[in-house]
């Protein structure tokens, strides 16, 4: 099994200046990886820094400690050490990160939201809406609402999207945070489908669920975040 | 976006600029390559305006230096180019948008001669082609062909502003400053600017340095951020992080100070 990702003695603490410079220890000593091909599902209540851990994994989160190797072609880049240039490289043709929440543009179309990464990673705008589109289809996205913008869209509507743009592009490395937190049954499903694609597809994939049932459907590996919670 | 050449465009190094005993900035030092857009945030008297100002060559700096790599591949010391040299950089491969739009328009001559006048003056002659480069950049900025023979003095506040970018990019420069690209217009207007300068910034692979107060105006725009106080940068990174997880108590402040809509 070749590895794609792996977190070495990952350590994180927020200083909240605005509060008297309080100290929050979010993890401490996380160590794990992934191979392609395989889903690891990170577990724990809210609060033990999954989502943390995920943004430190894309680079929008720093590391106090660690390191994060990702590797890209026959590479191997430390995020955590990483230059701006380069975590931004990353994100063009290595790591997608399906986030809880659609940051949405103004005035920018659902379709071309969604096939904004490709396009980013040199993609033919017409191929890339074509391609949007066939996965906007498949999440169920009404045909109508692909040329609005998505600021208007339903919770779950609007996830979706964020889906589509998060899978769009063939990414071997995958971080998805509560991809079906506000999907109905049968768009669930459509989702671990995906899932199941982009495994068998070789890619490495980090999750968070907390639906059950759907973590037990994906995971290859389950790993306990509490383990990792910073001592105080 | 990532040039294959992967020297840096511009190099800013220690720039320091004082008024007198009073400070503009101080030990500024940054690189921005082909592609890359960053933001320098900060309160008024922040410096931000300042540091604009040296690194496209409008002032002298009181220590430091700005490093620019030309069209020839050669990267030189902008201090140590001549006026001339200076000027037909400023003309060419670099464009300036201001924040009051009548200071980067004529506001005498037509939207077309506006847009032409850049043209003309790295020497294109032929009036055809002229005009057809200005019509062509009037539709990319989303402005009515027919009003290609008016004064920008009857345009809307906002296609002020698209007309001064489009006369900037008729050069096809590879570096943009904009100081407060968005102030001053209403929300809507502000959004579509804000898209199109998007669009316009990918497509053409250019280079910015956007000096802004408005973090939400970085967010959509910036690849990069610089954090501005009392002259001096207190925080670099990648947008994102500096946004999401902002580490200097300055920045924390500037952050949480956010108004939600």
């Amino acid at each position: 099994m070749t590895l794609a990702l792996e977190l070495v003695g990952i350590g994180k603490s927020f200083t909240m200046h605005l509060q008297g410079g309080i100290r929050l220890s979010v993890v401490a000593d996380v160590t794990f990886a992934v191979s392609r091909g395989e889903c690891v599902v990170l577990a724990g209540p809210s609060g033990v820094g999954k989502s943390s851990l995920l943004k430190m994994i894309f680079g929008s989160y720093r590391c106090d400690r660690g390191r994060i190797l990702v590797q890209r072609g026959a590479q191997q880049i430390d995020v955590a050490a990483a230059d701006p240039r380069r975590i931004l490289a990353l994100r063009r043709d290595t790591i997608g990160y399906v986030s809880q929440f659609l940051r949405a543009v103004p005035r920018v179309a659902a379709i071309d939201v969604v096939a904004e990464p490709l396009v980013a990673g040199g993609t033919p705008r017409d191929l890339a809406r074509r391609e949007g589109a066939e996965l906007l289809r498949r999440l169920n996205i009404a045909g109508s609402l692909w040329g609005l913008p998505p600021a208007t869209f339903s919770g779950g509507e609007q996830q979706r999207v964020n889906i589509a743009r998060g899978f769009l592009p063939n990414f071997p490395i995958l971080l998805l945070d509560e991809p079906t937190a506000s999907l109905d049954a049968r768009n669930c499903e459509v989702v671990v489908e995906l899932i199941a694609e982009r495994k068998r597809r070789g890619a490495a994939i980090v999750a968070i669920v907390h639906d059950e049932a759907v973590r037990d459907r994906i995971a290859d590996d389950v790993i306990d975040m509490t383990r990792f919670a910073a001592a105080a | 976006m990532m040039a294959s050449d992967d020297a840096p465009l511009l190099i800013a190094e220690g720039l320091t600029k004082w008024y007198g005993r009073q400070l503009g900035c101080r030990d500024v030092s940054f690189s921005l390559h082909a592609g890359e857009v960053i933001a320098v945030v900060g309160e008024s008297g922040s410096g931000k305006s300042t540091l604009l100002q040296l690194l496209s060559a409008q002032i002298e700096a009181s220590a430091g230096r700005v490093l620019y790599r030309m069209r020839d591949g050669a990267t030189r010391d902008l201090a140590s180019l001549g006026e001339a040299e200076r000027r037909l950089l400023a003309r060419t491969d670099w464009g300036y948008v201001h924040q009051d739009a009548t200071l980067g328009l004529r506001m005498a001559v037509s939207a077309g001669a506006n847009v032409g006048e850049r043209l003309m003056a790295v020497g294109e002659r032929h009036y055809g082609r002229i005009r057809g480069a200005a019509l062509g950049w009037l539709d990319r900025v989303e402005i009515d062909r027919r009003r290609i023979d008016d004064s920008p003095r009857t345009y809307s506040g906002g296609m002020r502003q698209r007309l001064q970018i489009a006369r900037n990019l008729v050069t096809a420069p590879r570096l943009i400053f904009m100081d407060e690209p968005t102030g001053g217009l209403d929300v809507s207007v502000q959004a579509r600017l804000l898209d199109l300068l998007r669009g316009l910034v990918a497509d053409l692979e250019l280079s910015v340095v956007v000096v802004t107060h408005d973090l939400a105006v970085a967010r959509m725009l910036s690849h990069r951020m610089i954090v501005m106080k009392g002259g001096q940068m207190v925080e670099t990174g990648l947008t994102d992080q500096v946004l999401d997880d902002p580490c200097e108590a300055y920045t924390q402040l500037l952050v949480a100070s956010i108004l939600p809509p």
